[in-house]
């Protein structure tokens, strides 16, 4: 062994890099003893319960609170006008998202509620009980008008306008072309096209959206206990449109019950609850119920997209084409914008491969249904399916096999750096190496043996393949250029305490995928202690570093490489603290295990505890000059990409019973490449969980609207989602490119799983169905689609 | 509002309680008790996530009327911590990161403590039919499978030792 000092952190003694350890924070959980909103409790706390739309659009005549008034606990009815006096209303669009339009939005609807669900009164009351039995009490008088439902026809010339004063129902339009896409498509052997859907789903969070707000008049502060990603982001948009100055806004969250997205928005009945405690001057809490949840979280992926692909005899794929529409509802949703979905499809489309032209066109359109913004994966999911769908539909019609023709036309591993047909570069990408490793985990031409034979007896099983590249680490490319304030950087304060704990203070936050678990991992390395001497504080704007929190996949690579810094920093001047003490050179010291000890030999020289205690308590034996600096805060963007792009390929294979048309899932494969893997545990558990997202969307998931934009299946009991009975083992695999941008070298994988899923899916039961001449390509695959399919059953019982 | 008194042991407490006849089971205990730990996702029956046991057996606190629950014995995610009861399913969820947010957790524990309590031999295929029930948004279920899945081996292996 070598004794000179480790040359990176990661060969650091006694690293945590690279291992599973269990999370710190589960046990809590595990004893039901964590803190979601809806478990605390405040002096004279009320209960706020939401009046809400039950029509797509309707013009609000007059609200009659009377008898609701008289009912016992009730403490205040609110109106939209009423409460507009203390809130202001926001417009949701981005600068760098040229022509993207929305209307202003208010907390609670003014006079005209634009889609089933729109909040448009207020009850707060003692209990929650009284709020509810109150809330049915308020009467309200509606003109309904004429509803946008139809996507297609959004834009039609006799399909009336949602928001007069924007002219039409568009909210965006984006297009993009590049290379010679007309002369490729004119050159190549064959053109195949075909039309995909996805379907509109939501990302019922266990946990439902919650917040508990909490107007302290005295000091004129907020406190908002909220279940949210992004709490800094929350802490600004409250001080802004309530009037109030951002440092006296503070936002905690606690633990929270699932996010993927839906919780990294801002919501006007969260709005109005905020108001509600500072016009009532008491603490207000909200939780939606789930019935609520299904017509208010917001919903996301609802697009159709035309796709062409070029490509030659020999299955060289020479061009893509995509023309998308999707409708986002009847505002861009704030601050995020709910253009970004369809933008994301327009860079994700045709990702991996390396053909040279590519041309896409996306138009966001209004619609009088809930509105759509950004949820787990967005946009992956979409281009992946159009992108895999298109490449398994060229390789059936040329005979290729689908694992050959990704061979053939993949990115190559060694072609990096590379820009990417939608302009955006890809540090280093492992697509090769993927689909070499995901072959041979599923045994894939195993598989297709055992498929081979099973058909003969009538057995339709099918193999789907689906590669994908995935934005993470984003950088203020994202939001900040275009106005919003959603910090792209992020920090982690790190303090030594006398007794030799480290305390870390990050910007990221946690909703169950270990973020506190990986900062502890990092931090206790880049120290040099045990990870028992570790405690992590997320989710507090008073008391974390400012940042974006958790989205895009940003925990690891953004929150994780700050912690690297600070920690790294903090050892610094631990070291420089006991080469004082030790009368030695810092640079023949090092802290291993909590202890510093000579580089050289490991030799123990003095515990954390004992420089802490000299540090805190006796630092009149210190040298005079010293200043020991034992609280650390350093802060990390990722500045090299607009993303750091990741990739994957998943692998599925299921059966499909052609006589009901039940699919049933029998295995599922991903790789992927996250870059360093921190907690090698962690990260396959999102994969799996993000896995499971995508197998509901492509078989169970839909929010099904009816031709006046009733939501007709928003209950758990109609949206189905996918339980452990109907999912399958899923086998995860990892390829490790580390991103140069950081010294951490982490990416995200919170995307992957959901973002290949679908198309694997939907890929396999095309396959299956094969030789029946059978393919489908709109999501969810319900077994009533599959037996129509078929020609089992007949269209138009409905 | 109608009234009843309640004799109901929660968590090997005896207590006698005046509830409103429509409150659930599940209000009773988290707003009366403040016993957290049980959740409520749907209100409906159809997420798990308020599971708790009532006599023995996996119970959805919010079908249950609180009053429904006199005479009973009622135990908690706090309760079945306390006791030591399921302490061997909490290792292995945590072993196996059979968890994320922690949500469906307790009322996961409630339902695995029932199979392997009343299905000491069952596979991975009867592990996932009997969680069928409840609904985890995170985990993606694998993990949950295989720390249940350990639990049983691992209780099966004590009892033939000790019989052998
Ligand atoms: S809350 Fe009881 S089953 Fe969902
Ligand atoms: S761990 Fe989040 S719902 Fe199961």
């Amino acid at each position: 062994m070598s004794s000179a000092p480790p040359v990176s952190f990661f060969d650091r003694p006694n690293s945590y890099i690279g291992r599973t350890v269990p999370r710190p924070n589960a046990k809590k959980l595990l004893q039901g003893r964590g803190t979601y909103v809806d478990d605390i409790t405040l002096p004279r706390m009320t209960h706020v319960v939401f009046v809400r739309s039950p029509h797509a659009h309707a013009k609000i005549i007059g609200i009659d609170r009377a008898a609701a008034q008289e009912m016992p606990g009730v403490i205040a009815i609110v109106t939209g006008p009423e409460l507009a006096k203390v809130i202001t209303p926001w417009v949701g669009v981005l600068t760098h998202m040229k022509g993207l339009k929305s209307a202003p939005q208010h907390a609670l609807a003014i006079d005209r509620a634009c889609w089933q669900g729109e909040a448009v009164a207020a009850v707060v009351a003692e209990t929650r009980a009284e709020a509810e039995d109150a809330a049915e009490m308020v009467v309200v008088e509606w003109e309904e008008l004429p509803a946008v439902v139809d996507m297609e026809a959004a834009l039609d010339a006799s399909t009336p306008v949602i928001h007069p004063e924007l002219g039409d129902n568009l909210a965006f339009r984006r297009e993009l072309v590049t290379g010679e896409v007309d002369a490729a498509f004119a050159a190549a052997d064959h053109v195949f096209e075909e039309v995909y859907h996805t379907g509109r789903h939501t990302g019922v969070c266990l946990e439902p959206r919650a917040v508990l707000a909490d107007y302290q008049p005295a000091e004129g502060k907020l406190v908002a206990y909220q279940a949210t990603q992004a709490p800094h982001m929350i802490q600004n948009l409250l001080a802004k449109h309530l009037n109030l100055t951002e440092s006296d806004v503070r936002v905690i969250c606690k633990d929270v019950g699932g996010s993927f997205g839906i919780k990294v928005h801002i919501y006007p009945d969260e709005m109005a609850t905020a108001a509600l405690s500072v016009l009532l001057r008491r603490p207000v809490k909200f939780i939606a119920d789930r019935l609520e949840s299904f017509v208010t979280d917001i919903h996301a992926r609802d697009h159709r997209i035309k796709g062409r692909i070029a490509v030659n005899t020999d299955g060289e794929i020479l061009a893509f084409e995509i023309d998308d529409r999707t409708a986002i509802g009847p505002y861009s949703v704030y601050p995020r914008t709910s253009a970004v979905e369809a933008n994301q499809v327009v860079n994700l489309v045709g990702g991996p491969y390396k053909h040279k032209a590519y041309r896409a066109s996306t138009e966001v359109v209004f619609q009088n249904k809930n509105v759509t913004c950004q949820y787990r994966a967005v946009g992956h999911p979409v281009a992946c399916a159009v992108t895999e769908g298109l490449v398994d539909l060229a390789a059936r019609k040329l005979g290729i096999d689908p694992a050959e023709i990704r061979r053939r036309n993949l990115i190559p591993d060694d072609a990096y750096p590379y820009t990417g047909l939608a302009g955006l570069p890809y540090e280093s990408l492992s697509h090769h190496a993927s689909l070499d490793k995901l072959l041979a985990l599923m045994d894939y031409d195993g598989l297709r043996a055992e498929q081979a034979e099973l058909r003969k007896c009538g057995v339709y099983r099918g193999i789907g393949l689906a590669s994908f590249i995935e934005v993470t680490n984003p950088s203020s490319a994202f939001y900040g250029i275009g106005g919003a304030r959603i910090s792209s950087q992020d920090g982690c304060t790190i303090r030594l305490d006398p007794t030799g704990t480290i305390i870390c203070a990050t910007g990221v936050t946690e909703q169950g995928q270990g973020t506190e678990a990986i900062i502890a991992q990092i931090a206790a390395t880049a120290v040099g202690v045990t990870m028992e001497k570790v405690r992590v504080i997320t989710g507090d704007t008073d008391a974390t570093p400012y940042g974006g929190g958790t989205w895009a996949s940003r925990g690891a690579g953004i929150g994780g490489e700050a912690a690297l810094q600070a920690g790294k920093a903090l050892r610094q001047n631990i070291l420089a603290v006991a080469a004082a003490m030790l009368q030695a050179a810092p640079e023949t010291l090092d802290i291993r295990n909590g202890t510093v000890v000579d580089a050289d030999t490991g030799n123990e020289r003095l515990p954390l505890e004992e420089i802490g205690r000299v540090v805190y308590f006796r630092p009149d034996t210190l040298p005079k000059g010293l200043q020991p600096e034992f609280v650390v805060t350093r802060h990390y963007v990722q500045k090299d990409y607009p993303f750091v792009f990741t990739n994957g390929i998943q692998g599925s294979y299921l059966e499909v019973d052609t006589e009901t048309g039940f699919v049933t899932l029998l295995k599922h494969w991903c790789v992927e490449d996250c870059g360093t893997i921190i907690n090698p545990q962690l990260v396959d558990e999102q994969i799996r969980g993000g896995v499971v997202q995508g197998l509901g969307g492509a078989l169970f998931e839909h929010c099904i609207y009816d031709d006046r934009g009733q939501l007709v299946n928003g209950s758990m009991i109609d949206y189905l989602v996918p339980m452990a009975g109907e999912m399958p083992d899923i086998i995860v695999g990892h390829v490790v490119s580390p991103t140069a941008s950081s010294e951490l070298g982490a990416k995200g994988a919170g995307e992957a799983g959901t973002a290949g899923a679908p198309a694997a899916v939907m890929n396999a039961i095309n396959d299956a169905l094969r030789p029946l001449n059978v393919s489908l390509t709109a999501q969810p695959f319900t077994p009533e689609s599959i037996l129509l399919a078929l020609g089992k059953v007949q269209a138009g019982r409905k | 509002m109608e009234q009843h008194d309640i004799n109901v042991i929660v968590n090997g407490q005896k207590l006698r309680r005046r509830v409103s006849a429509r409150q659930h089971l599940i209000d009773f205990l988290r707003n009366e008790l403040s016993l957290t730990g049980s959740h409520l996702g749907c209100e409906h029956g159809v997420c798990g996530a308020c599971t708790i046991q009532v006599n023995g057996t996996a119970v959805r606190g919010c079908l249950m009327l609180a009053v429904q629950a006199d005479g009973a014995s009622v135990d908690t995610i706090e309760g079945l911590s306390d006791s030591g009861a399921i302490a061997d399913l909490q290792d292995a969820f945590h072993k196996h990161n059979a968890l994320q947010c922690g949500f469906c957790t307790p009322g996961m524990l409630a339902t695995a403590a029932e199979l392997v309590e009343q299905h000491p031999n069952a596979d991975r295929e009867e592990i996932r039919a009997h969680i069928s029930g409840n609904y985890c948004r995170c985990t993606g279920y694998h993990a949950i499978v295989d720390a249940i899945a350990t639990v049983l081996d691992a209780r099966r292996k004590a009892a033939g030792g000790s019989g052998a």
